[in-house]
């Protein structure tokens, strides 16, 4: 991995985006036996349509681990100061899931210096994550 | 509607051990590939004591400790109302395999929104790790639909 520098990098610019396979309802088993979520919610299909809903819904923080692992595809996790993530809608059945990300700022505090991100999650349908980040860099 | 007697209520300190095995398998699940995450040969080559937590991973902690179910009836309300508003975290330093976290959550407020169709819980979370150390630190906001 070759580390970015805060120098290398300006306002605008956008980081490598990630775009994962067709979340199935495989995926959501695995997340839910994995994450410990185990609301059935996101596996269970009469559950779902008991709750309102046409079908199960993928986890939202599914996506934020793939907005994660967007970031440290990009910078060592240690670089990683703070990751804030707003569900603004549902990721369903068969969505691909795209990352994107970039950067908005560059600051100095206490002698060390930082980026701050704006990070999006898309299915074709929506976005589904809007997500800040702040990394410090060298 | 959710009593907001709740709110300020500190739920009892738990104390849980990062697993590799479980770490390996949210990697899976996540289609993680890159070693420090899945390998833990490939973890100590890097120089770290054991498999790395990805940035996800206290969100798992805190469901960890206190099982959605059990959240719920605390608060007097049924998981299919519950949705995902916000998780937000902050960094502080890295969890390892063989870490044992204490997690300890406060419902720090509930907010009515919509004339009271939705409803949001707000946690805060801190975690420590066996040094006494605070790793990270969320907040997270439960969106309940009432309908």
């Amino acid at each position: 991995m070759t580390i970015p520098t805060f120098d290398s990098l300006n306002v605008g610019d956008k980081i490598p985006g990630l775009k994962t396979p067709s979340v199935s309802r495989h995926t959501l088993a695995l997340y839910c036996g994995a994450s410990g979520d185990h609301n059935p919610i996101h596996v269970d299909l009469d559950f779902a349509k008991s709750s309102g809903l046409d079908d199960v819904i993928a986890h939202g923080m599914l996506s934020a681990g793939y907005l994660a692992q967007m970031l440290t595809n990009w910078v060592p996790q240690s670089a990683l100061k703070s990751f804030n993530n707003r569900f603004t809608a549902m990721t369903q059945i068969g969505d691909t899931v795209s990352c994107s990300g970039k950067i908005v700022e560059k600051f100095e505090k206490d002698g060390e210096k930082f980026i701050r991100l704006e990070l999006y999650t898309n299915t074709p349908q929506a976005q589904t994550i809007v997500a800040e980040a702040v990394a410090v860099l060298a | 509607m959710i009593d907001k007697k709740h709110i300020g209520y500190n739920f009892p300190p738990v104390t849980l051990p990062v697993e590799e095995g479980r770490l390996k398998f949210l990697a899976k699940s996540l289609g993680e590939t890159k070693g420090i995450y899945t390998d833990p040969d490939a973890a100590k080559a890097a120089g770290l004591p054991g498999l790395l937590a990805p940035p996800t991973f206290p969100f798992m902690l805190e469901i960890d400790a206190l099982d959605l179910v059990d959240f719920m009836s605390v608060l007097g309300e049924t998981l299919d109302k519950l949705l995902h508003g916000e998780e937000n975290f902050n960094y502080y330093a890295p969890i390892y395999a063989g870490d044992s976290i204490t997690v300890c959550k406060k419902i720090t407020d509930i907010v009515d929104k919509k004339d009271g169709a939705l409803q949001f819980v707000i946690s805060d979370n801190t975690f420590t790790n066996q040094d006494g150390i605070i790793v990270a630190d969320t907040r997270t906001n439960y969106v309940f639909r009432h309908q």
